[in-house]
């Protein structure tokens, strides 16, 4: 980076007026056969938001319970299926569609692509996750919700302990979402590779793509771990095998390694998108280059690939002996290294910048200061003797909300109040996201510290009720009313929101100073996302001096052209990824009458009726023409 | 529809100008690569598969010797309850040939690509015919997959017959999923060769269309290489 001009002082709301744009197709029926990339994100972003809604509702409740010693809101069966959909709703249907929102919206832009290599495909990830969701959620309304948390370790999720339909729909709805996870990441991983725009080498890539690069390796590599051991553990319940049956001579801990081998690198798949959100927000408002990108990239790519060798470390209690013990102990505190030369490398980035303390910054800067706690207690865990002492009680769960609640969601919302302009040509409103912010940095820390004294005191995790007199009172109060302002921040949020949307869009192209190829197009950016291809010559090409101006593709203000005008093919619009996911969806949801008295012929035929349907769905779509 | 071209979403076509409307190339397939997307996306499809395979692998290796009941895939078992004897299960002269076959089947695969590539170029001798037909190295494909499933129905009830099912012991429970899962993979391949072959029938594969040929290709020999494993580990190897 030869020159790096900063852009002038650019105030929110203080930019171009409304635009002529090309209309946007609206209607139900419009967003069911959208194969638009930035429509299927905002898709993601609504429905990975309602889901949020769902899981903090379960948390509210949970706490709720906590709140005293002896408290009956929920029965014992009720609090498993809330702790365990809390958990599955959080990783399964918040954090990652959340990730996948803004892969979906962010990666095109940010390589200087039109779309995704396989647009329908990418409507098909998003059904499966949004049929899928529903499937796993709404049993909760017969009290059939998944109770085995969200682990699910067998033989404690066989028949024998849980013959029940709960686990099924567990094990049936995971199933769903992973073929979502998976198509997703070939979709993504085919983009990257292929799709960038001239000049866009790997090294001059953003850093929320690289992260988003090694985050879907992780999950084509992750996710088959734990489809094969859902596979046996459907099979033991509906047909009889005997994977995790202990008497028939099955190892007590084939679920718990599949299981982590899987779950590890999944935890690392809800980071790093975060993470790579962060890395564009701190130098934009730092106004000041990432400070040491190329390290930046390595680490993410050491930490996906160290993900896959530290899984053991969720299982130290359960007597793996010292060897394997030690080998894991050593691997964890190895992947403290490229996680803290990221924590570094965002300081000395923010170091000497000309800080502007927006939300976005500040959500930023809170991932940085809690993420670095939750890790500093992740370090406390990687000493097996430690752990021994942590492992099962609230201060594992204070751990790991310090990391996916301070470090996810912290950059998620980070990534929100930074991008909402882009997507949308319109502003939150900076007064209402600083509350927002501090009341979320207040009610996540009231809610979550104290968890630390009460895990330490003894207190178990997944208990529904506990007797007074053991110390724990104090801290359960104060993490019960952290949760309840939790969502009072949640509520200033949605209503940002809501007041944002009656706001004209004053946003313009670039309206924070921002420096790479998606704030080169209007906000929202036009269906083809580039009237030309960007030639990329840097790292930061809305900061270079000499060609920042030749990269703004359509002035603000200026009437932005149709597709048509400029003869951009376009993907046309069809609604048959859709239903080629309705009809997988009801294919393997048909699978539970199986386990229904009476009802296998009837599940046989509806699985191989809806399976018919959606081969001769999918046959239709592949022999229908892209554009 | 009624042209059958398989038009898995390629990327689409990027056009240049400045600003407005000024000319525009239509590039149905530029990518970074020069690779088409497709390409891409099935190399990672793989990728993910072999972690599939390994695990399902990895879990019959770990419950090897594991079974508390027979029979077993080397050895004979005598049931100390009612005294009846069990053969070893496995069956290595008959699972050899349905190897052999589906090996086979990946060198009639590659004449099917190469005949497809090839189309045009001027075949002569008999010889040159045979080998320039990609719908018949297609039909063989997809006979030598039939017959290899065949074989693995024929394995599967004779084992059945001995007294082994899913539900016997630890060694049925991981065998028959590890293969089944393997014949279900041989399966997905038989019906895209015929759409293959469906397509060549009714309008004739071109050598714009050896991409899908090699698309179909490079699953049916990856199905393959995962026997080879397989048919090691768990077969040759008591």
């Amino acid at each position: 980076m030869a020159t790096i001009a900063m852009p002038g002082r650019v105030e929110a709301g203080a930019t171009a007026g409304p635009q002529v744009r090309p209309a946007e197709p609206t209607g139900i029926w419009s967003w069911i056969s959208t194969v638009d990339h930035k429509r299927i994100g905002t898709l993601y972003l609504f429905t990975a938001l309602f889901f949020f809604i769902v899981g903090g509702t379960e948390a509210l409740v949970i706490r709720w319970q906590l709140a005293k010693p002896n408290m009956g809101l929920v029965s014992a069966d009720m609090y498993n299926q809330l702790f365990t959909m809390h958990g599955t709703t959080m990783v399964f249907l918040v954090i990652m569609p959340l990730s996948a929102a803004f892969f979906n919206y962010l990666i095109p832009l940010q390589i200087g692509a039109r779309d995704v290599a396989f647009p329908r495909l990418n409507a098909f990830s998003y059904w499966v996750y949004a049929l899928g969701g529903v499937f796993i959620t709404a049993p909760i309304f017969l009290s059939l919700a998944p109770n085995g948390g969200w682990f699910g370790y067998a033989p404690l999720t066989t028949n024998a302990y849980s013959p029940t339909l709960n686990i099924d729909f567990w094990v049936i709805g995971l199933q769903i979402l992973g073929v979502s996870s998976l198509a997703a990441a070939f979709n993504f991983i085919t983009t990257i590779i292929n799709m960038r725009a001239p000049g866009m080498h790997l090294m001059r890539m953003p850093i929320f793509t690289w992260m988003s690069f090694v985050v879907q390796f992780l999950v084509i590599l992750a996710f088959p771990v734990i489809t094969v051991a859902l596979v046996f553990l459907l099979f033991d319940r509906f047909f009889g095998t005997n994977f995790y049956t202990i008497a028939a001579g099955a190892d007590p801990l084939l679920w718990q390694h599949l299981f982590w081998i899987f779950g590890h690198p999944e935890v690392y798949i809800l980071i790093l998108p975060a993470f790579g959100l962060v890395s564009e927000v701190l130098p934009t408002y730092s106004r000041k280059p990432l400070f040491g990108y190329p390290v930046m990239v390595y680490s993410g790519i050491l930490i996906g690939f160290l993900g896959f060798g530290v899984w053991a470390h969720h299982m130290f209690s359960v007597g793996m002996g010292p060897i394997a013990d030690s080998i894991f102990s050593l691997t964890t505190m190895l992947i403290a290294i490229p996680t803290g030369v990221k924590i570094l490398n965002w300081v000395s980035t923010m170091w000497g910048g000309q800080i502007r303390f927006t939300t976005s910054m500040l959500f930023g800067i809170g991932l940085v200061a809690l993420f670095t706690m939750g890790g500093i207690s992740g370090i406390m865990h990687s000493s097996a003797a430690a752990d021994l002492q942590q492992t099962d009680s609230y201060f594992v769960v204070a751990h790991f909300h310090y990391v996916l609640f301070g470090g996810a969601v912290f950059g998620i919302f980070a990534g929100v109040y930074h991008y909402f302009p882009k997507m949308t040509g319109r502003f939150l409103s900076e007064t209402l996201g600083k509350w927002h912010f501090w009341v979320f940095f207040i009610a996540m820390n009231l809610t979550f510290f104290p968890m630390h004294f009460s895990g330490l005191l003894g207190m178990p995790r997944r208990i529904y009720t506990y007797d007074a007199g053991q110390g724990w009172e104090i801290f359960n109060l104060m993490s019960s009313a952290g949760a309840a302002l939790q969502a009072v921040g949640m509520l200033i949020f949605f209503y940002n929101m809501w007041k944002s949307y009656r706001q004209p869009m004053t946003a313009g192209h670039n309206p924070w100073g921002a420096p790479t190829l998606e704030w080169s197009i209007p906000s929202p950016p036009p269906d083809y996302n580039f009237a030309r291809l960007p030639q990329v010559t840097s790292r930061y090409p809305m900061w270079d001096e000499k060609g920042r101006d030749a990269m703004v593709q359509t002035q603000d203000g200026e009437r932005i052209p149709t597709s048509q005008e400029l003869g951009i093919p376009m993907p046309l619009s069809t609604a048959k990824p859709f239903f080629v996911a309705l009809f997988m969806c009801l294919m393997l949801s048909s699978l539970i009458f199986l386990h229904i008295e009476g009802m296998a012929m009837v599940g046989i035929l509806a699985t191989i009726g809806f399976a018919g349907a959606m081969v001769a769905t999918l046959y239709n779509w592949l022999l229908t023409p892209l554009e | 529809m009624s042209t059958a071209t398989i038009t898995a979403d390629a990327g689409h076509g990027h056009a240049h100008g400045a600003g407005g409307v000024t000319h525009v190339e239509h590039q149905p397939h530029h990518t970074s690569l020069g690779l088409d997307n497709r390409k891409i996306a099935i190399w990672a499809f793989i990728g993910s598969e072999c972690m599939l395979f390994i695990s399902l692998i990895s879990t019959y290796l770990i419950y090897k010797g594991k079974s508390v009941v027979g029979p077993y895939p080397h050895e004979k078992w005598t049931d100390p309850n009612s005294g009846e004897t069990f053969n070893a299960i496995l069956n290595i002269p008959v699972t050899s040939a349905s190897t052999f076959v589906l090996l086979m089947s990946s060198l009639a695969m590659v004449l099917a690509h190469s005949a497809v590539v090839n189309r045009h170029a001027p075949k002569t001798t008999t010889l040159e015919k045979i080998f320039g037909s990609s719908k018949l190295w297609l039909l063989v494909t997809i006979l030598f997959g039939v017959t290899f499933l065949g074989f693995q129905a024929y394995e599967f009830t004779s084992f059945v017959h001995e007294g082994l099912t899913i539900k016997t012991n630890l060694f049925g429970s991981s065998f028959f999923t590890l293969t089944g899962f393997h014949g279900a993979h041989v399966t997905v391949g038989v019906l895209w060769l015929c759409t293959l072959l469906a397509m060549d029938m009714k309008r004739g594969l071109q050598p714009e269309d050896a991409l899908i040929v090699d698309l179909s290709a490079l699953y049916w020999h990856f199905v393959d290489v995962v026997w080879i494993a397989i048919f090691t580990l768990i077969y040759l190897i008591p």
